[in-house]
């Protein structure tokens, strides 16, 4: 995951950016489709998704800025706000709750020392929650950016959170 | 237990092409593509009596049927590998852990309504699973499995991984096109059918993953083999997952129509902690909880509808005694608010009202007139969707004021969780 400190204007693909994209021109009959893998590529460059970046993906597709907006926050996954370097996710629905979710969410809330939906000063972390990510059968689970870690209890996860810098 | 479409997962190196194909791997469809014609092939599906293992649990052969009949073209399948229907993780072991009896599954399916290509329709937050699959498609296009002339017939056929990007309501069929399209995943009005105009226009299968997986082993056993198995109206295998309050909370592979209670007790170990049973849902959060009255219940699609629910993706979430049931439904209303897409007004409205009311339930703050509230709101909201999702949304609500009336009138008259949980936030 790129840094969230991304400049403001200016914003362009890297070589390697253009290159995946127009890679999945030929996967598809239609331009359009292309919007959701842009937006992808375009947050792993960013690190966010602002006003700029979405413009520049619209000017890209030579899509509706209108759309290219509507669909980047239609998404739960697309952040058009900056996060810290690791998005802690915590899955509180219901088998996870079953399992002591809140407990969990408690506890990071603690450890960190913020609330759900804040950044540590530091810009370590970012704590939210997020609906069931398939992972009922080893619950309570968290994903952190695109990790998952299952079968969670408190040891765990300050061994966890030691391994991410 | 675990035998037929799980039976790789645990097996070493058990997502490379030559693990798959030392195992009699892409013989289904060395066989399908030598031996029958696509229109074979459809046959032999509709004989097996396969159905979608999804939720709806349309006739699978059916469907391909007629996408095939229709005559504009390019034809499509899509995989939907969009798992999120609360309770269920049945998909992910295939994909991650057996991706190319997923792949054989998919060009064979393809062969069989005439598709020029497959696109895997993938929650964006299995994005391990997406690698998985995008390596195994790569091994398959280098034995000549995809391509051009596959095995040496007049038979094109690519596949290509699409990652959603989270929306629980993806996972319904028209909001899934518009989805891949590049839309907001909102749903559209049927008729007309994805098997007659669905991506891009064209005529459009879409299968589960579950559904795919069966269908190299139909090939390679036939039809009447897998219709032997089970129940004579919903056959075959069926992986059910089962999670919450069990002792052993894991994905089980068993024949259609197995009891529930086995599921609990035999399989996962029973409840936990020794504590009682309270309530099981038995197909994932949008269908009808049931009580421990029910559990004789068979697991298959006729079986669970007679009890008053469904048998949904087979998710099976179980509860023990220490849960309130108000919360339940409120936590799982307060899910489905979150994913209604806006189109339909019912639904986005509605879920949004059910949950204010269950917030002030739960905070001992409700009145008696709520619960006739609810009712009346869900049925504002039943069958006025275009998709159903909002049918959905309402049985969490409709089937604990049925089943757990008691609870919610603890909490209105007598301003106690019955099970003296503090209400607080997102969780329980």
């Amino acid at each position: 995951m790129a840094e969230t400190e991304t400049k403001k204007k200016g914003y362009a693909f890297s070589e390697e950016g253009m290159r995946k994209l127009k890679g999945l021109m030929k996967d598809y009959p239609s331009t359009d489709a292309l919007l959701l893998p842009a937006l992808y590529i375009a947050q792993d460059e960013f690190g966010y998704l602002d006003d700029a970046a979405l413009q520049y993906v619209a000017d890209l597709l030579k899509a509706p800025r209108s759309k290219v907006y509507g669909v980047a926050t239609y998404y739960t996954m697309y952040k058009t706000k900056p996060t810290g370097r690791h998005l802690i996710q915590v899955c509180t629905n219901l088998s996870c709750s079953l399992l002591g979710a809140e407990h969990i969410l408690n506890y990071l809330e603690n450890k960190l020392g913020i609330k759900v939906g804040e950044t540590t000063p530091d810009n370590r972390f970012t704590l939210i929650t997020v609906e069931c990510l398939g992972s009922c059968g080893t619950a309570p689970m968290m994903q952190i950016n695109d990790t998952y870690y299952e079968n969670l209890a408190e040891e765990g996860i300050d061994r966890i959170l030691e391994g991410l810098k | 237990m675990n035998d037929i479409l799980l039976k790789n997962i645990n097996r070493p190196n058990s997502i490379e092409i030559e693990t798959y194909l030392k195992d009699g791997g892409y013989k289904s469809l060395e066989k399908a593509l030598k031996e029958y014609t696509s229109k074979e092939v459809v046959d032999i599906v509709q004989k097996s009596g396969l159905r979608g293992r999804g939720g709806a649990g349309f006739p699978t052969g059916k469907k391909w049927e007629f996408a095939a009949a229709d005559k504009n073209t390019p034809r499509y399948l899509l995989c939907n590998a969009d798992e999120g229907e609360p309770g269920t993780f049945k998909d992910r072991p295939i994909i991650e852990k057996d991706p190319h009896q997923l792949l054989e599954g998919i060009i064979i399916s393809g062969y069989a309504i005439g598709a020029a290509a497959c696109y895997i329709y993938i929650r964006g937050e299995y994005d391990y699973g997406a690698k998985v699959l995008e390596k195994a498609i790569a091994q398959a296009y280098d034995k000549g499995f995809l391509g051009k002339k596959i095995l040496g017939k007049k038979f094109d056929y690519d596949i290509y991984v699409h990652k959603g990007a989270g929306a629980y309501v993806c996972g319904e069929e028209t909001a899934l096109i518009e989805s891949l399209e590049g839309k907001r995943g909102q749903s559209r009005i049927k008729p007309p059918f994805p098997v007659n105009v669905g991506v891009w226009g064209k005529p459009t299968v879409i299968n589960n993953v579950e559904t795919l997986a069966n269908v190299s082993h139909i090939i390679k056993n036939g039809p009447e083999w897998f219709a032997k198995m089970g129940p004579e109206k919903s056959p075959g295998p069926k992986i059910y997952s089962v999670s919450g309050h069990v002792n052993k909370p894991d994905n089980y592979e068993l024949v259609m129509g197995t009891p529930l209670k086995d599921l609990i007790y035999k399989y996962a170990g029973g409840i936990k902690d020794g504590k009682n049973l309270k309530a099981v849902i038995p197909g994932g959060a949008s269908t009808p909880v049931l009580k421990p009255e029910h559990i004789d219940v068979k697991m298959d699609y006729e079986s669970v509808g007679a009890v008053g629910s469904m048998l949904g993706s087979g998710a099976v979430v179980v509860m023990d005694e220490s849960v309130c049931m108000v919360g339940v439904a409120r936590r799982l209303l307060k899910f489905f608010a979150h994913e209604s897409c806006g189109k339909c007004s019912p639904c986005r409205e509605g879920t949004h009202w059910l949950v204010q009311i269950l917030d002030r339930i739960t905070a001992n703050e409700g009145s008696i007139e709520d619960i006739d509230l609810m009712l009346d709101i869900c049925d504002n909201i039943k069958g006025k969707t275009f998709c159903p999702l909002g049918d959905g949304a309402i049985n969490p609500v409709l089937s604990t004021i049925k089943h757990f009336r008691e609870e919610y009138l603890m909490h209105i008259e007598e301003k106690r969780c019955p099970v003296g949980y503090q209400h607080s936030r997102w969780c329980l």
